[in-house]
């Protein structure tokens, strides 16, 4: 079984929900990102989604789009990345890794050298936003061969044959993005997430963790009611450039994020039980 | 279609997933690939319908007023003293350049599915303003995002899309030109997807983009392969277009690209030139990768990040190309050069002096290349040169560099 799955597992024995915090490798610094892995996953994280930065962030809001800039602009490489899990890995074995990108940096890789590279380095998954099932299958093949999972979105207008499609080739979770918009907007509506949730369901057994729009304890509590895993990633970038907006300094950006983190754990903990 | 073509392997792309060869394909979003999925199956019903074609072909007859003239610019082609050079018009369309052919089209299919908003990317303004244009002939909301960069120096065309009721979003991202117009663009879409309709200006991005906008933009070559047997008693020997995502010079060079003596050549951006690195041309010096919804040749770094692009002309300043190139480049149907920028610009002043026509910067490197390759030809031979659009919309421009302020 893989990381993944086996946390999922143990998750759901304990009747507890994933949280899963997303920030930007690199943004606010390179030094910033092992640290605060670490100090998530103290605070209630439970899987860590890891933003590979891109020049060309087509499905980010702003708030996002500045953390790639940031990121890039700090120097951040997808091989930079690689090793900065690598770093995690030294003093944790247990929590899953998630890398969040596009395609192209993967694509310059080479789909076989990424998996190698990615597996060796400890990551468990990964989740390209911009490579849809039609176009999955090569670089399916490789994350299979390394035993990555791979990780697919299902969308609020993801007809119900597609939903099917998707669910038979995924592993790990399902990731149901919450809105039509990109990451950070802000008209949630839980109960068409629910809605959308059932149907996945009704095609799979794999967990459903949901993401975008999703921004503090409350909006993270009424998600995680109905859904197996929260992702919480603009509103964590958005208070570390804001404490290092007021003068800040890295350690400042953390604490902003740590606090995030801490709170919307108790949101959701609240909610289960 | 010629019987030639559509018995040919140019006929048979883009494939069912919306490959040409390698390139091509839909890298987008999970919310997006619905609304890819319904576009493809309108596209296909509606061109398959003669009451839409019809449609289609009233608007480019009495609204963008073709066929453009294939003119012969007999002066410049003695000056040069080699090939005879034709020019066809596409700077005498309505709103000035190509890119009306395209948005005429994509503005009715918008109308059949019943979307009352239409966005749109921009880069020199052209499609912008082709855009703003139709949505007001249809009574459509329209927006078009620009990147600051090309809203500064195209402030004559970011006005005139006022004027016709657009609204006007300058883009600040990255590197505040045309890639990232596009970014935003799809950003818009997929938020606002159930009522608006992405009005693409180049044969790039996801599938069916470049396949429609192609099949819109062929009405070019059509008319030009006629005309110059008309007026030729031939078909050409050569054909030269400009390449930024490359639909004017899908659109000219589609119709003969089964026609095996004619010669074709795409010029890319060499900006102020390929070794400087500061340039727009994948295809001469970039490598295979995925943006914007397609795999096509890029201008990439070594961690595969997008770089930064030059040219002196806003609506060839982009990082990729439309993947049907990158496929005739690979099959060598096509040849793919540069001109930089200073022999655009040379190009742009000889044709306004010589034969009194101002070309787009964007056309102009078109007309450097032409000018190179007719030299080697001889007076049978006959070039012909995608005019793609006029250059009033470049006069502050040009004027900046003669360091004329107004």
């Amino acid at each position: 079984m893989s990381r993944l799955a086996g946390r999922f597992q143990q998750l759901a024995q304990r009747g507890r929900k994933a949280l899963i915090p997303y920030v930007v490798a690199g943004d606010p610094g390179l030094d910033v990102t092992v640290p605060l892995m670490h100090r998530m996953v103290d605070c209630g994280a439970d899987i860590i989604e890891l933003g590979v930065p891109f020049s060309d962030p087509m499905s980010e809001g702003p708030v996002l789009q500045l953390g790639h800039e940031r990121a890039l602009a700090n120097g951040t490489t997808l091989r930079r990345v690689l090793e900065l899990v690598r770093e995690f890995r030294q003093r944790d074995a247990d929590t899953p890794v998630l890398l969040m990108g596009y395609a192209n940096p993967v694509v310059h890789m080479g789909y076989a050298a990424f998996a190698d590279a990615a597996s060796a380095a400890g990551v468990d998954a990964l989740l390209t936003v911009d490579i849809p099932p039609e176009e999955v299958a090569p670089v399916n093949a490789e994350l299979q061969r390394v035993g990555m999972d791979n990780i697919f979105l299902v969308a609020p207008t993801t007809p119900d044959a597609r939903i099917r499609r998707i669910t038979a080739t995924a592993s790990g979770f399902i990731y149901y993005v919450s809105l039509k918009g990109v990451t950070g907007a802000g008209h949630l509506d839980v109960a068409d997430v629910a809605h959308h949730l059932g149907q996945i369901r009704a095609h799979s057994q794999l967990p459903v963790a949901v993401g975008f729009g999703i921004r503090d304890a409350a909006s993270a509590a009424a998600v995680a009611a109905v859904a197996d895993g929260v992702v919480v990633g603009s509103a964590l970038v958005n208070a570390m450039a804001k404490a290092i907006e007021a003068g800040g300094d890295h350690e400042a950006a953390m604490a902003a994020a740590i606090a995030l983190v801490a709170a919307i754990r108790q949101g959701i903990d609240g909610a289960a039980s | 279609m010629s019987s030639e073509l559509k018995n040919s392997v140019y006929a048979a792309v883009p494939d069912v997933d919306g490959r040409f060869g390698d390139y091509g394909g839909k890298f987008v979003a999970e919310t997006l690939m619905a609304a890819l999925a319904e576009l493809e199956a309108v596209y296909r019903q509606l061109s398959a319908d003669p009451a839409f074609q019809r449609e289609l072909d009233e608007d480019l007859a009495h609204y963008v007023g073709r066929p453009s003239p294939l003119y012969e610019a007999k002066r410049w082609s003695r000056s040069i003293g080699g090939a005879r050079i034709f020019l066809k018009r596409e700077d005498l369309n309505h709103t000035g350049a190509h890119k009306v052919n395209n948005t005429v089209g994509q503005a009715l299919l918008a109308k059949h599915m019943g979307k009352p908003r239409v966005i749109a990317e921009t880069g020199a303004g052209q499609h912008g303003v082709a855009t703003a244009t139709i949505a007001a002939r249809l009574g459509l909301k329209c927006q078009v995002f620009m990147g600051e960069e090309d809203v500064r120096r195209q402030a004559l065309n970011v006005y005139r899309m006022k004027l016709l009721g657009a609204d006007v979003l300058p883009v600040t991202s990255g590197s505040r030109t045309l890639k990232d117009a596009m970014n935003e663009a799809m950003r818009d879409w997929v938020t606002n997807i159930d009522d608006t309709f992405y009005i693409i200006g180049t044969v790039a991005g996801p599938h069916p983009y470049p396949m429609l906008v192609r099949d819109f933009q062929c009405v070019i070559g059509r008319e030009a392969r006629r005309q110059a047997q008309a007026q030729t008693g031939k078909l050409p020997d050569a054909l030269v277009a400009c390449v930024g995502g490359g639909s004017n010079a899908i659109g000219l060079f589609h119709p003969f690209l089964a026609d095996e003596g004619v010669a074709m050549y795409g010029v890319e951006a060499g900006g102020h030139g390929i070794a400087s690195n500061q340039h727009a041309a994948p295809l001469t010096a970039g490598t295979p990768g995925v943006l914007h919804g397609n795999r096509t040749y890029l201008m990439q770094d070594e961690d595969g990040q997008i770089m930064h692009t030059h040219s002196i002309s806003a609506g060839l300043d982009y990082p990729g190309v439309g993947p049907e190139h990158a496929w005739l480049k690979d099959l060598g149907r096509v040849h793919y050069v540069v001109a930089n920028d200073e022999e655009a610009l040379r190009a742009f002043h000889t044709l306004t002096r010589v034969e009194g026509i101002m070309p787009a910067l964007e056309s102009s490197h078109a007309l450097a290349y032409a000018e190179k390759l007719a030299a080697q030809m001889t007076p049978e031979q006959v070039v012909v040169v995608n005019l793609s659009g006029r250059g009033d919309k470049d006069i502050h421009t040009v004027a900046q560099i003669d360091g004329i302020q107004f």
